[in-house]
């Protein structure tokens, strides 16, 4: 009775899984599909405490268990609580380690079961193989995921750097390659646990090695590539108890994040291995750039930039990656609300990719208050541009850059941009001249509409405000 | 060739619900707007923190005078309740950003 009950739990919590994730992929029921997932694992959670059993045995060391379930819970609850909204997507990496970490101890904890097991004799070898095959798996899988996604962490906070050298792939592949062959000896000669911790040891360096090289603006592909990672690891567990909501959650994220992996880079308009192997920022595109004559550009003053603001029709703001490190949202959206006072129309143009990952700019103003009505999608954007008066550019270039529509060289060629040059001004805020994340100059700078106004986006948003308030 | 074929027979059940999660998987969230794939990857983030349910069998199998087990076991349970309760808050909270403002 209660195993069947168990089922059930089972069962409910898989159906939730995949109706979480579908209502998560619909803005108007986001936010219920992912408390549809979340009442699932309680479910789940709850029915394998209470009702699991093995052997007719049931679990014991409760207190370890409810233990580790209020500390895991209290840490995640405050820390997802208390994280800023610029640092959402290192703490999603952060999670996402730990999952994978978790996946590699309970292979690492059911490999010492099974050896212990094996040295009395009180299994057959042949019998074993298939578990031990899937027990390396997971402990592959989980700790690549886990060392990858600290890495990616570091990045995204700015601890890390990024790092490579020539022949850094083949050496990569090298170390999988030797990982995979210790995890083949060792399941077909299971008694030698030192084989596991030497592929737990190469799976971490690799997890390292792997991301590594990738640039910080891509880290939000690579968090979904190893988050579809933890859920092929979790899917090994899976197999392993043979448990079926484990199996399904697991490689329900395995697919949808390989494939949300893809919609990613295409959002970027780049491949996967692009993103992975990297051609962006390497000598290559600084060749190309540094080969090219750039003209002058001109400079716009505060006061005249609040002149030609407060006169305007209509201004839409473009937002980038400045906008965020400054933390600029909410002057910003105090700049729109000074100007809406004048009887200037205000929108927001957001790039699909604008930012550090895809949405990034919607939940960064979406915090300030800035109301979603006044969010442009590209598409919409495109078309407004034309009736605009002034286009205000905050810390964005590449998803600006004409390069991307009219020279085939150029890296990011084929991308969909923003047309800000259909505007009738065109403001840029930047720090310096140096050119963005794709390491290209943009000609927009250069361009007779173009007026360059310096300056850390949150300082420079202030003194307009101030400015505007004068006019 | 007989050994696989006999172990795809004993495991047939698992390996059906693995084809067809994949699909399953693929075809929900096949038409996901760009404005919502961060917050999506953040739900399947909490989601596979269902791993949190292999932990808890270690831990609750394991003999109270196996230290390295107990131990190893109660970290793979904080972390994967970290995974779940932090994934699912965290992507509550992005899409608390996204209701409309009236």
């Amino acid at each position: 009775m209660e195993l069947n009950l168990l089922t059930l739990c089972y069962l409910i919590a898989s159906i939730t899984f995949i109706l979480g994730l579908k209502m998560l992929s619909n803005p108007a029921t986001a936010r219920k599909g992912n408390l549809v997932a979340a009442a699932g694992m309680t479910i789940a959670i709850a029915g394998t405490i209470f009702l699991y059993e093995q052997d007719g045995e049931k679990l014991h060391n409760y207190a370890w268990i409810f233990g580790g379930l209020a500390i895991g819970g209290i840490i995640g609850t405050l820390a997802a609580r208390k994280v800023k909204m610029t640092a959402m997507p290192e703490m999603v990496s952060l999670f996402n380690g730990m999952g994978g970490a978790c996946a590699a101890l309970i292979s690492l904890v059911e490999f010492n079961h099974l050896s212990k097991q094996l040295a009395a004799n009180e299994v057959e070898i042949s019998a074993v193989q298939p578990t031990v095959l899937i027990i390396v798996l997971g402990l592959l899988i989980g700790s690549v995921s886990f060392a990858g996604s600290m890495v990616a962490w570091g990045k995204l906070n700015g601890r890390v750097k990024d790092f490579s050298f020539t022949g850094q792939n083949i050496l990569n592949l090298l170390i999988l390659l030797v990982a995979i062959v210790a995890g083949v000896i060792l399941v077909l000669n299971p008694g030698q646990p030192l084989l596991l911790y030497a592929i737990l040891g190469l799976a971490l360096i690799y997890g390292v090695m792997f991301v590594m090289p990738i640039g910080g603006a891509d880290m939000p592909v690579v968090i979904s590539l190893l988050n579809s990672f933890t859920g092929v690891a979790a899917a090994c567990g899976g197999f392993l108890y043979d448990n079926k909501v484990m199996l399904t959650g697991g490689i329900l994220v395995g697919a949808a994040g390989t494939l949300l992996t893809i919609l990613m880079c295409k959002a970027m308009n780049r491949s996967l291995q692009n993103v992975l192997i990297g051609s962006f920022g390497g000598h290559k595109t600084a060749a190309v750039a540094g080969g090219k004559q750039q003209g002058a550009y001109k400079e716009i003053s505060l006061s005249d930039a609040a002149m030609v603001m407060s006169y305007a029709n209509k201004v839409m703001v473009v937002p980038g990656y400045g906008l965020a490190v400054a933390q600029a949202q909410h002057v910003c959206h105090e700049l729109e609300k000074i100007l809406e006072e004048k009887g200037v129309e205000v929108k927001y143009a957001i790039h699909p990719v604008a930012g550090r990952m895809p949405g990034h700019m919607n939940v960064l103003l979406a915090e300030a208050d800035v109301s979603y009505d006044k969010l442009m999608e590209m598409e919409h954007a495109n078309d407004e541009f034309k009736t605009c008066d002034v286009v205000l550019i905050l810390g964005a270039n590449d998803v600006v850059n004409p390069a991307a529509k009219n020279d085939p060289a150029s890296p990011i060629y084929g991308m969909p941009i923003l047309e800000v040059e259909l505007a009738k001004t065109v403001i840029v805020n930047k720090r310096s001249m140096k050119p963005g994340y794709a390491g290209i100059e943009n000609d927009l700078f250069f361009q007779p509409k173009t007026s360059m106004l310096f300056g850390d986006a949150k300082k420079v948003l202030q003194d307009l405000c101030a400015e505007v308030k004068t006019v | 060739m007989e050994n696989v074929l006999n172990w795809i027979t004993a495991n047939q059940q698992i390996i059906y619900i693995v084809v067809l999660m994949i699909f399953v998987g693929i075809e929900v969230i096949g038409r996901v707007p760009s404005v919502l794939h961060t917050p999506l990857m953040s739900g399947a983030n909490a989601i596979h923190g269902v791993v949190i349910i292999g932990a808890i069998i270690v831990m609750g199998k394991a003999e109270t005078d196996n230290y390295l087990a107990l131990v190893l076991g109660f970290l793979a349970v904080i972390l994967g309740t970290l995974n779940v309760v932090g994934g699912f808050v965290v992507t509550d909270r992005m899409l608390e950003m996204f209701k409309k403002k009236k």
